[in-house]
């Protein structure tokens, strides 16, 4: 904080991230046929601006491309350049090169030449050119005022100083650019010895005097060791606007030699003649102020995110201090309406409200992730030879920043994998009847306090019997396995499918998806797959708001109490005998409104206690999630329903099968969070869920 | 008495820097982020001793704001430096013809900047 100007390289360094974002989605908007010309100026603009910048810091390559891309733009801007979509395709990789040049400026990485280097052999085809000796480093140097004279110049010179001849008669639009010869004199004197006389032959008397012509004009003398081209900078604004001879000197002149001239205070006097003169100048290309269809953006504050996760941590104790209290007025036995109960449900409302703030804070849209995504279309249908376009829907969700970030590398490998393996080539689309160009959509929504981002493609859907036979050739599955449409999709995220080298050429997918499955759980999400054949593949995270704080329900089994994340849970029901079925020697499933669904032994499951006798009687929670796979959690008792503050166990103990994290408890306990669909896919033993049948025994984990 | 001048410029970072210049130098810095702001600016503030612009803004860019500026009375011999990229002599000539004082190249150096202020408001 302390160097300013390290501040605003940093400041800079966010506002090119926001520039980007504007570039791409003006392009994007063009590309789409809905731009305007303001769309053209908002792009050219963006370029523009981080040239500027990037002049300012000494950024010489980011400079040179943002040149040479502003200047492609300025043809388009200027309709010599028709916004065709090679046009645009060309734009848009200049877009990730200047994106890549920013990155690199930031990090002090040294430009790779040879990705810059075809898009600007493009752009020079694109615009005719030859290349030319650039301009560029001429136009962007500092070219500072000289203005100063080394005094010790002075001192040396034996003899007098050289003196300099200046006519200086001003036209009357000198004026009204609001220029003013005095101060032109004023710094002419700081160059050396100045005499000044005017010339008022041309001033009329008061009568005749027009305020707004131009009549007077000056000769000054100059003495001082200074080139010519150091005078003619301090008339450097006027050039053009008045009539200027500078005179060399051809030998010191000792005495004045125009005392018969006006001495200054006159000159003063006469000083009415700088009344401005307005003259209305036609503006050729006059641009008219376009609506202000632009809003002005909203005042932002840029915040170290360090004080935010501070905030954030603050708010989970404030959480956990909250809990404290209430367990303390609970125990005490206050009655219900008495102020101290009615005071403490204020305070867990201001509670919530204050955490939800907080969340508020780090919650940005998706949309810089999308554009990334974007990027990554381009990229790798080029690699491939394939078109695909991407569609974005939701772009302004809002995620916690955190999760944005993690959800990068998983939605990168997706992408690649719906363009690699998802959407057939151009040739076998046409004869499906499928437009040649393939599309791939990224969706993002709020659903039920979670989001969930939609990856789809519309390509050929998973080929399931070449996945399966793949399955079955790696052992991953027993030749004779009877799996169902899910269960065949769900191979994918076997690990040992994915390491298969020549899995690539498989139809279907697979690489790395082990990989994308354990970084969206580590985010507390889920990835589900939906395939169609011929008509695509989708896939499904559903990820939580927030990093930092769930909505639990409170469970105590085996004298154990735990946390079951409240969105995981569709309903909770006492069991009745009528509800039971048993299933198999020693499987229990429940029948709830016709549907049967496995039960879980929660106590049984984590190795508490030995499976119960009877569950007559006992209270579950029926888990649910995207897919509809349930189950029937049997827990001994629900305690309380409450926010809770998950803490991270993962750097602790690694990854725990079925548990998602831990939090500190009102009275100081800690109870791990449990991640109910993990768990129901890990279950085993007698209370084996039912849609775990299909696979022999050994075989019932496909993760294990 | 310190000089006050508006700087108008659609750049966080130019009008950052141009901040910094300023304040450096004892000049009061009044910021605006385009020609309609700078006008909306210029109506809340007493007049500035000078106006620094830059050329491409959204809504109302440098040549717009400056014949915004010099239509008006109060404003028609008020000091105004072009701040810009392009020191291309046909944008210098367009800039001057709106009405320009001045111009600065970016990226500027800060001493020349406020040298050149000094020369136009005196």
């Amino acid at each position: 904080m302390s160097d300013p100007m390290a501040e605003i390289r940093a400041s800079f360094f966010v506002e090119c991230e926001e520039l980007l974002e504007s570039l791409q989605d003006g392009l994007q908007t063009i590309f789409d046929g809905a731009g305007d010309s303001e769309t053209v100026n908002v792009v050219f603009r963006a370029v523009h601006s981080i040239k500027g910048g990037a002049g300012a810091f000494g950024l010489d390559a980011l400079v040179a491309f943002a040149h040479r891309f502003e200047t492609a733009l300025d043809d388009m801007r200027a309709g010599r350049l028709a916004p065709e979509p090679s046009v645009l395709k060309l734009f848009f990789s200049c877009g990730d090169v200047l994106a890549d040049l920013v990155r690199e400026s930031r990090e002090g990485l040294p430009h790779d030449g040879a990705r810059s280097a075809p898009v600007l052999t493009d752009l020079d085809v694109l615009l005719g050119n030859i290349p030319t000796p650039e301009e560029d480093p001429i136009d962007f140097e500092v070219t500072t005022l000289s203005l100063d004279l080394g005094d010790g110049l002075l001192d040396d010179a034996p003899v007098a100083t050289p003196a300099w001849t200046i006519d200086f008669k001003p036209r009357a639009i000198l004026y009204a650019n609001g220029n003013e010869p005095q101060f032109l004199f004023r710094t002419l004197r700081d160059l050396g010895d100045l005499t000044v006389s005017a010339d008022d032959t041309e001033l009329p008397d008061l009568h005749h005097l027009d305020p707004e012509h131009a009549y007077l004009g000056w000769r000054i003398k100059l003495e001082a060791f200074v080139e010519a081209a150091g005078i003619r900078e301090v008339f450097d604004f006027v050039e053009g606007l008045c009539d200027l001879t500078i005179a060399q000197p051809l030998a010191p002149v000792p005495e004045d030699g125009f005392e018969d001239l006006p001495d200054l205070a006159r000159l003063q006097r006469v000083e009415p003649v700088s009344t401005p003169l307005m003259v209305p100048m036609p503006d050729p290309a006059s641009i008219p102020a376009p609506p202000p269809q632009t809003p002005a953006p909203r005042a932002t504050v840029r915040v170290d995110l360090d004080r935010i996760d501070r905030l954030v941590n603050l708010v989970g104790e404030i959480v956990i201090n909250q809990a404290m209290l209430s367990q303390s007025v609970a125990a005490a036995g206050f009655p219900p309406n008495s102020p101290v109960r009615t005071g403490l449900e204020e305070f867990q409302q201001l509670t919530r409200d204050i955490q939800e703030s907080v969340m508020m804070i780090r919650a940005q849209p998706v949309k810089s992730l999308f554009q990334r995504m974007s990027r990554i279309v381009r990229e790798a249908s080029a690699t491939v030879g394939k078109d695909v376009r991407l569609r974005t829907e939701g772009e302004n969700t809002e995620v916690d920043k955190t999760v944005i970030e993690r959800l990068a590398d998983p939605l990168t490998h997706m992408i690649r994998n719906a363009v690699d393996h998802g959407i057939e080539a151009g040739d076998t689309r046409e004869v499906s009847a499928k437009p040649r160009e393939g599309t791939i959509t990224l969706t993002a929504l709020h659903r039920s306090g979670r989001v969930v981002i939609e990856i789809g493609d519309d390509g050929a859907g998973i080929n399931r019997a070449k996945v399966l036979k793949k399955a079955i050739e790696r052992g991953l599955v027993p030749p004779d396995a009877q799996l169902g449409e899910t269960e065949i999709d769900n191979l994918l995220f076997l690990p040992g499918f994915s390491t298969a080298d020549e899995i690539s050429n498989l139809s279907g997918r697979g690489v790395g998806m082990d990989v994308v499955r354990s970084s969206i759980q580590a985010l507390g999400g889920r990835i589900t797959i939906q395939s169609e054949p011929g008509k695509g593949t989708t896939f499904s995270i559903s990820l939580p708001l927030t990093l930092a704080v769930l909505d639990g329900m409170v469970v105590s089994v085996a004298d154990e109490t735990l946390v079951v994340p409240l969105n995981g849970i569709l309903e909770t029901l006492a069991l009745t005998q009528r509800d039971l079925r048993v299933f198999g020697p020693a499987t229990h499933v429940i029948d709830i409104r016709e549907t049967i669904v496995p039960l879980i032994d929660l106590g049984a499951e984590l190795g508490y206690r030995e499976p119960l006798e009877d569950y007559t009687g006992t209270v579950v929670l029926l888990i649910g999630q995207e897919d509809g796979l349930n189950a029937a959690m049997v827990v001994d008792s629900i305690e309380d329903q409450r926010q809770v503050v998950i803490k991270g166990l993962q750097d602790n103990f690694g990854r725990v099968p079925g548990v998602a994290a831990a939090t500190i408890l009102g009275d100081g306990q800690i109870a791990l969070i449990l991640d109910p669909v993990d768990l129901i896919t890990h279950a085993n033993g007698r209370t084996r869920p039912f849609a775990a049948r299909a696979l022999p025994p050994s075989q019932t984990s496909p993760t294990s | 008495m310190s000089l006050h001048v508006l700087a108008v410029d659609d750049s966080r970072t130019m009008r950052d820097m141009v901040r910094l210049a300023l304040t450096s130098a004892g000049i009061e810095a009044h910021l605006a982020e385009d020609g309609v702001h700078g006008l909306e600016v210029l109506d809340e503030m007493t007049p500035p001793d000078a106006i620094i612009t830059d050329i491409n803004m959204p809504r109302l860019d440098g040549f717009g704001f400056i014949d915004a500026v010099r239509a008006r009375e109060e404003f028609r011999s008020i000091p105004i430096l072009v701040l810009t990229t392009e020191s291309a002599e046909d944008m210098k000539n367009r800039a001057r013809n709106a009405g320009a004082t001045g111009w600065i190249v970016k990226p500027f150096d800060p001493a020349k900047l406020v040298k050149a202020l000094k020369m136009v408001t005196g």
